[in-house]
């Protein structure tokens, strides 16, 4: 019988240097916190005050709804963007660059203030509606969000489809597949793979950026807490309140993600 | 009889070099004909200009006695609208090297996927027949596993089954056990010959100089972009005329 081996590990000093510091510096900021004048009971209850929760309510519909013309106008660009006419193909490069160009806040209040560019939108035969009345801030913030989302997601989808092996496009050429078809079923669902990871992480970008609505008078989450806050002055702990719920909003977000990931790496991990 | 394929002074060049230098090719319905040749002989460009996915430059390509990509009226030639060559490409099955099996649907969805979608099918009708392509290729259990998790060998026998579900009257295939592991080569090669013996017509681009000389009805030998000699496989093979043939199978063979 051989000797077992009792060798003396190896140190290692890094990780403990790096230890000490960490739990040194979490120490500094509980300390700094514990001893503000936080009235933390307060967070807590205004947790599910109706007003905060109606916040939460207008903040998540307005991220997917947001989100979701993001994507459906970031595949409809990515795929004018691999047009065969070079007119298309610009005029999706255009979007991409002017979205992509300007802050989001800046595109916001664009929208929020359209009725300084047009006063009266008229449909011929349906009629006639003041520009002040159609852009509430719902339709501002919609648009807003929206609009700039589909120009990083016209990249995102952009990736998706370039990483799609051409002999996937070719085979279902040869079989007589259209251009159309073969995008929605060759192409489109071979490139969720790569879409669906960073389209996650935009839409937990999405459910963060969605606070910059309050600047138009937004009802979403964070307008919730300056809305109670101008009233009872309690700002620390309002914006902690609201805090909690962007994590919780982000977490389950993210566990949507990692749901569909693994649905759509379908006959590739097995 | 209208041959299959006819193909009279074929030229495709990309930029500068030119990879078909004029290419005459008749197959006969029923025929199978293959084509050897060194790599970069424009081999398989050929192929793939038979159902369109490289346009030619001059000369005129048929198939079934209609134009590949074009139609002709008045003496001028006009291009066809996308619909119009999709339409085309359904009568010609193609297999490829790197077989292209589509990788998030099983066997059985890859082989239903074109008549279903652009036949437009029954679904009933198409499954019994796709149950009947994967027994007649050796693979009726395995109709729910995805490409990856079948072999080269059964990929590659999927996706003549999927090639065959359209019913085509040619099959094109592009050096179909080139990826293969030496071992699964005989799979294969044993579902093309089952068809080659159904009738099927057949323009095949391989290393295999056995299954040429055994399957084949003629053999095309393709070098620099030009047909150096073509016969009956068993010819051609056994006493080849020109020197460059006989430089290149001295080196397969």
């Amino acid at each position: 019988m051989s000797e077992p081996i009792r060798a003396v590990p190896v140190r290692h000093y890094g990780r403990l240097v790096f230890l000490v510091a960490l739990v040194a510096f979490l120490a500094l900021a509980v300390w700094a916190f514990a001893g503000a004048d936080i009235d933390y009971s307060v967070t807590l209850h205004f947790l599910t005050a109706d007003t905060v929760l109606s916040g939460l309510g207008n903040t998540i519909v307005i991220s997917v709804l947001a989100q979701a013309l993001g994507i459906a106008l970031g595949v409809v660009f990515a795929i004018l963007g691999r047009s065969r006419y070079a007119e298309i193909r610009a005029f999706s490069a255009g979007y991409v660059w002017l979205f992509r160009g300007t802050p989001v806040i800046v595109q916001l209040l664009l929208w929020y203030n359209l009725s300084l560019v047009i006063d009266t939108v008229t449909l011929p035969g349906l009629g006639s509606w003041q520009t002040n009345e159609l852009i509430t801030p719902f339709v501002a913030a919609l648009l807003g969000l929206g609009i700039n989302e589909g120009a990083y997601m016209a990249e995102i989808v952009r990736a998706g489809i370039d990483s799609v092996d051409k002999g996937q496009t070719e085979a279902a050429q040869a079989l007589g597949m259209s251009r159309l078809l073969t995008l929605r079923r060759v192409v489109l669902p071979q490139a969720m793979r790569v879409i669906v990871p960073p389209t996650g992480n935009e839409f937990v970008g999405m459910l963060k950026t969605s606070s910059l609505a309050y600047a138009i008078q937004y009802g979403e989450l964070l307008q919730s807490a300056v809305k109670i806050y101008s009233n009872n002055l309690m700002i620390v702990e309002l914006l902690l309140t609201v805090s909690i719920w962007y994590v919780v909003l982000t977490t389950v977000a993210t566990v949507l993600q990692r749901f569909l990931e693994r649905r759509y790496s379908k006959g590739v991990q097995r | 009889m209208t041959p299959v394929v006819r193909a009279r002074g074929v030229r495709k060049s990309y930029g500068d070099t030119e990879v078909l230098s004029g290419i005459d090719l008749d197959v006969e319905p029923g025929a199978v004909a293959c084509i050897i040749g060194p790599s970069g002989s424009g081999k398989s460009t050929f192929l793939r200009c038979v159902n369109h996915l490289e346009k030619i430059d001059a000369g005129r390509l048929e198939v079934d006695g209609r134009l590949v990509g074009y139609r002709e009226h008045g003496g001028r030639l006009y291009e066809l609208r996308e619909r119009e060559v999709a339409a085309q490409r359904r009568d010609i099955g193609m297999v490829f090297q790197r077989f292209n099996l589509f990788p998030h649907m099983t066997a059985l969805e890859n082989i239903m996927e074109a008549p279903c979608r652009v036949r437009r099918e029954p679904k009933a009708v198409v499954r019994e027949r796709a149950l009947a392509l994967l027994d007649r290729v050796g693979l009726g259990t395995r109709g729910d596993a995805y490409p990856a998790q079948l072999s080269g060998g059964q990929q590659q026998r999927v996706a003549i089954a999927r090639a065959l579900a359209m019913e085509p009257k040619l099959m094109l295939f592009d050096e179909p056990t080139s990826a293969l592991d030496p071992e699964l080569v005989g799979e294969v090669l044993d579902v093309m010959r089952d068809l080659a013996t159904s009738g099927m017509t057949m323009l095949v681009v391989t290393h295999e100089i056995g299954f040429a000389r055994e399957v084949g009805d003629s053999l095309v030998f393709l070098d620099g972009g030009t047909v150096v000699e073509s016969g009956a496989p068993r010819e051609v093979l056994a006493d080849p005329s020109h020197e460059r043939t006989r430089a290149f199978l001295s080196k397969v063979l």
